[in-house]
C-alpha cells in the first residue's frame, strides 16, 4: 500500500497536459517588472535609482529584516522607473521596471552548464548564501528559505523532506525539474542536509509521476547520502506541508505549530534546485520554471522564465490567448489566484499559469446546505467547513476561533466537493482574516 | 478579450450536484419497489403513485403560495419523501389517508422548518408516525404477498412476523412454536412476508445500499452501527433464552431495520455531521429499536427510534467533532 495522509482529501482530475513537454528556455523580454515584495514577510528597500545601469544577478532590492528576502535583477539594462505596478495580488505595488539591453551577467555567477558536485560551503555559509541570493520557497508560499534553515534554539531537525508531490492538477514544473535536473536536485538536497545537520532525507513524489520516481531512485542509489524516494498515493492536498509530513513520517504537526516542532523541515523541489544554483553556481534567484497550461491552450508547456517577464509573453509562446478565455490563474486550479491582466509579471511564487475557458470559469448556483457531510469528510485538517462558513456568515468570531478556523490550510477541498456549490472557503477566509485581527489585537494589549 | 473572471480559489468544482445525489437514492429504491409491485400488485402501484404525486404537489403548492418562493421540486427530495412514505405504509392504505400523510410529511416535517437541509426530523417518518397514531387500524393491516395482486383496499391481510411474535409471546407460546407460523428466514431475506410496502426485501434494500455506498451517497457508519447494535442486543437475549427471544437474524430481516438503517437514518439533514457522531446516532437507534421491540407496546420501533435520535442530533454534533489534525493530546 502506498503511503498517503490518513484523513480527508480529494482527487480532482489531474489534467497534467504538459507532463511530457521538455523545459524550454523563454527568450528575454524587452522590459521586465520586478516587484519589491515577492516573499512572505517584511517589505524591503530599493537599492537602485532611475537610469541606473544594471547587470543580470545584481542585487536591486535589499531584504527589510530577517524574515524577508533580497531581490536581484533578472536582466541587464537600464532602470526606467521604480513605480507602483499591478502584481498578482490584484493591487498596484512598488516594482523596479527595467529596460532590457543585452544580456550581461555579474562575473561572479558561474554560467557554465557543468554540474558541480562537491559542496565546499559550511552549514552557516549555506544559510547565509540562501539569504544573500534571495531564495524563497518556490512551491507558492514564498517563505524565505534561510529562515527555514535557521533552526530555533531548543529545536532539532531530524529529517529533511523534499516536496516533489505537485498535487495541484495541471502543474508539471516540478515534475519536469525532477526529470531534467535530477542530479542537481540531489546535490541541492545534500546542501540542505548539510545546512540542517541531518543524515536522512526523503523525497515525496506522487505515484502519477512514475518516471520521476524511477529516475530519482536510480540517481539516489549512486550517491553517498541517505536520500530515500517515497512514492505516494495520489491525493490532494498531499503537497501541504502538514499532510506530507504525516504521510511520510506519521508525525502530526501540532495545531498552530510548525514542522520543526516534530523535527522536520520541508523544502520544495524548485527551491532545492534554486539552492543548488545559489550555493554551487553563485546564482541568485532570477528565473524559475513555469507551467503554462489549460485545456484551450494550443501548446501547453514548461518554460524557464526570467523573473519579471510579463505573463503575456508566456501565453504568446504557448500559442496565444484562446478566444474564449474566462479566467487566468496564477498557480494551480485548487489554490492559485485569479489575475486580472496579462501584463502582470512572473514572480518567484509563479509555479504555473492556468488558462480556463469561460465555461470552466463559471461557478454553479449556490444552493442550500443539505448537510451531506462531504466537506467534513474531505477536510484534511479535521475541521467542519459547513460550520465555519455558518459562523462566518453570522460574524461570530469567538465561535469561529473556538472551532479552530485558523487551522484551515485553505486547500479548497471543501468548496471543491460541495454538491450545493457553496462558497465555503471564501467564507472561511473571511473568518480567518477577522479572527487573525482579533488575535493580533488581543496580543498587543 | 472579454473581461476576466476574478474569484477566489478553488477554481475547480465537482460535478455531482444535489439532484444527482437525490436521484441516486431513488435509483437505489427502485429494485425494492419492483418487488413490491410483484408481491402486492395494484395496491403497491396506487399507494406509491399517490404518495409521490401528493408529496411533490404539496411541496410545489406550499413553496409557491405560502412561502412565496420559487419551487425546487426537481431536486428530487420531495420525490424521495413521497417514495419513502409509501415504503413505510401498507399497500392497502386508502388514498385519502396517504394524502394526509404526504401533507404532514412535506408541510409539517419538511417545509415548516425551512425546507431542504433545515428539517430536524425525517419528513417521511413524521408522516408515517402521524398516520400510525391517527389511523392505527388501517396502518397495521398488512396485505399478504402474492395473493392480492389484483385487489387494492379489500386485500387479504395478515400480521407481520414481528406482530406474530409479539402476540405469541404475550400468549405464553414458545419461540419454536411461534416460528412455525411465520415465513422462513430465507423467505424473509428476499421479502416474502407481510409488512409495509417497501420494507420487506432485505436482499434488494441491501443491494440498493451497496449502490449508495459505492456512489458515496451514504457512508457505512450509520447503517453499520445500527446493524451491529441490533445483532449484539438481540444476540445476548437470544443466547440467554432462545425460547423467549428471536434470533439476531430474525430481528435484522423483519420490520423496518433495513429500510430504516440504510435509507431513513442516513437522511442528510437529520443525521450527525461527524463520523463518530454518526456511530453514536446509529447505536442509539439500535438500542431504542430493541428496547421497543423487546419491552414496548408496539411490535416494531425503528420509526420511533430514528425520530427520537433525530432530536438528539444537535447535541451529538456539539459533542462529537471530527478529530482535529494535530490536536494536543
Amino acid at each position: 500500500m502506498l503511503k498517503t495522509f490518513p484523513k480527508g482529501g480529494v482527487h480532482p482530475p489531474e489534467n497534467k497536459l504538459s507532463a511530457d513537454k521538455k523545459i524550454i528556455t523563454l527568450g528575454i523580454p524587452e522590459q521586465v517588472v520586478i516587484p519589491l515584495q515577492q516573499h512572505l514577510g517584511a517589505p524591503n528597500k530599493v537599492l537602485v535609482d532611475k537610469k541606473a545601469k544594471i547587470k543580470v544577478g545584481q542585487r536591486i532590492v535589499e531584504a527589510g529584516g530577517f524574515v524577508s528576502a533580497n531581490v536581484h535583477s533578472s536582466v541587464s539594462g537600464t532602470v526606467l522607473k521604480v513605480d507602483e505596478m499591478l502584481d498578482t495580488s490584484g493591487y498596484k505595488k512598488l516594482a523596479v521596471v527595467i529596460k532590457v539591453e543585452g544580456d550581461e551577467w555579474e562575473p561572479t555567477i558561474d554560467t557554465t552548464p557543468d554540474i558541480k558536485h562537491e559542496i565546499t560551503l559550511s552549514a552557516e555559509e549555506i544559510v547565509k548564501k540562501a539569504s544573500e541570493m534571495g531564495i524563497v520557497g518556490l512551491g507558492g508560499a514564498t517563505f524565505p528559505t534561510h529562515v527555514k534553515l535557521s533552526i530555533p534554539k531548543g529545536q532539532t531537525c531530524e529529517f529533511l523532506i523534499i516536496n516533489g508531490v505537485e498535487c495541484e492538477p495541471y502543474l508539471t514544473s516540478d515534475h519536469r525539474l525532477m526529470l531534467e535536473h535530477g542530479e542537481e536536485l540531489l546535490i541541492g538536497t545534500k546542501i540542505f542536509m548539510k545546512a540542517l545537520n541531518v543524515t536522512k532525507a526523503f523525497i515525496g513524489i506522487e505515484n502519477n509521476k512514475p518516471d520521476a520516481i524511477e529516475h530519482l531512485t536510480n540517481l539516489a542509489s549512486k550517491i553517498d547520502a541517505d536520500i530515500e524516494i517515497v512514492p505516494l498515493k495520489v491525493q490532494y492536498p498531499q503537497g501541504g506541508e502538514k499532510q506530507l509530513i504525516k504521510a511520510i513520517t506519521g508525525r502530526e504537526v501540532p495545531s498552530g505549530g510548525l514542522p520543526i516542532h516534530v523535527g522536520v523541515v520541508v523544502q520544495n523541489v524548485g527551491t532545492t534546485y534554486a539552492i543548488y544554483e545559489a550555493v554551487q553556481k553563485n546564482k541568485p534567484l532570477i528565473d524559475r520554471i513555469v507551467t503554462l497550461t489549460g485545456k484551450s491552450v494550443k501548446n501547453p508547456g514548461n518554460f524557464k522564465v526570467r523573473i519579471g517577464t510579463p505573463i503575456s509573453m508566456l501565453i504568446e509562446e504557448a500559442g496565444g490567448l484562446p478566444e474564449d478565455t474566462g479566467k487566468i490563474i496564477n498557480g494551480g486550479p485548487m489554490m492559485g489566484k485569479a489575475i486580472k491582466d496579462t501584463e502582470i509579471p512572473v514572480t518567484k511564487g509563479t509555479s504555473g499559469i492556468l488558462i480556463m475557458t469561460q465555461a470552466e470559469s463559471k461557478r454553479g448556483k449556490i444552493m442550500p446546505c443539505i448537510r451531506c457531510t462531504k466537506c467534513v469528510n474531505v477536510c484534511p485538517q479535521g475541521l467542519e467547513p459547513y460550520l465555519l462558513m455558518s459562523v462566518a456568515e453570522k460574524q461570530m468570531w469567538e465561535q469561529a476561533e473556538k472551532e479552530h478556523n485558523m487551522d484551515c490550510i485553505e486547500c479548497g477541498s471543501c468548496s471543491f466537493i460541495c454538491p450545493s456549490d457553496r462558497p465555503l472557503l471564501d467564507y472561511i477566509r473571511f473568518g480567518k482574516q477577522n479572527v487573525g485581527a482579533m488575535i493580533r489585537a488581543r496580543n498587543t494589549k | 478579450m472579454s473581461k476576466l473572471v476574478i474569484s477566489q480559489s478553488p477554481h475547480l468544482h465537482t460535478k455531482p450536484d444535489v439532484k444527482k445525489l437525490m436521484y441516486a437514492v431513488i435509483i437505489a429504491l427502485l429494485p425494492s419497489l419492483a418487488l413490491s409491485l410483484f408481491f402486492y400488485g395494484v395496491g403497491a402501484l396506487v399507494v406509491t403513485a399517490v404518495a409521490v404525486v401528493a408529496a411533490v404537489v404539496f411541496e410545489w403548492l406550499i413553496v409557491k403560495f405560502i412561502l412565496k418562493k420559487e419551487p425546487t421540486i426537481w431536486d428530487g427530495s420531495a420525490i424521495i419523501t413521497g417514495l419513502l412514505l409509501a415504503f413505510n405504509v401498507p399497500s392497502n392504505l386508502p388514498i385519502w389517508i396517504i394524502i394526509v400523510g404526504a401533507l404532514v410529511a412535506i408541510g409539517v416535517g419538511k417545509l415548516s422548518f425551512g425546507g431542504l437541509g433545515q428539517n430536524p426530523f425525517n419528513p417521511a417518518l413524521v408522516g408515517r408516525v402521524f398516520l400510525l397514531i391517527s389511523f392505527p387500524v388501517q396502518m397495521t393491516s398488512w396485505p399478504t404477498p402474492l395473493v392480492n395482486r389484483g385487489v387494492y383496499i379489500d386485500a387479504i391481510t395478515g400480521a407481520t412476523p414481528l406482530g406474530v411474535m409479539k402476540e405469541g409471546l404475550k400468549n405464553g407460546e414458545a419461540m419454536s412454536s411461534i416460528m412455525q407460523n411465520i415465513p422462513s428466514h430465507l423467505q424473509m431475506f428476499y421479502g416474502q412476508m407481510g409488512g409495509s410496502l417497501g420494507e420487506i426485501s432485505a436482499l434488494l434494500l441491501i443491494l440498493g445500499g451497496i449502490y449508495l455506498l459505492f456512489k458515496k451517497v451514504i457512508s457505512w457508519h450509520i447503517p453499520g452501527s445500527i446493524f451491529i447494535t441490533v445483532i449484539l442486543i438481540s444476540g445476548i437475549f437470544w443466547l440467554m433464552n432462545p425460547e423467549a427471544n428471536a434470533d439476531p437474524l430474525f430481528h435484522l430481516l423483519t420490520g423496518g431495520i433495513m429500510l430504516g438503517a440504510i435509507y431513513m437514518a442516513t437522511d442528510y439533514s437529520t443525521s450527525p455531521m461527524s463520523n463518530s457522531g454518526k456511530i453514536v446516532f446509529g447505536v442509539g437507534i439500535g438500542v431504542l429499536t430493541m428496547v421497543i421491540r423487546l419491552w414496548g407496546a408496539y411490535p416494531e420501533g425503528v420509526s420511533f427510534a430514528i425520530l427520537i435520535m433525530n432530536a438528539f442530533v444537535p447535541i451529538i454534533n456539539k459533542g462529537f467533532k471530527p478529530k482535529l489534525f494535530g490536536a494536543k493530546k
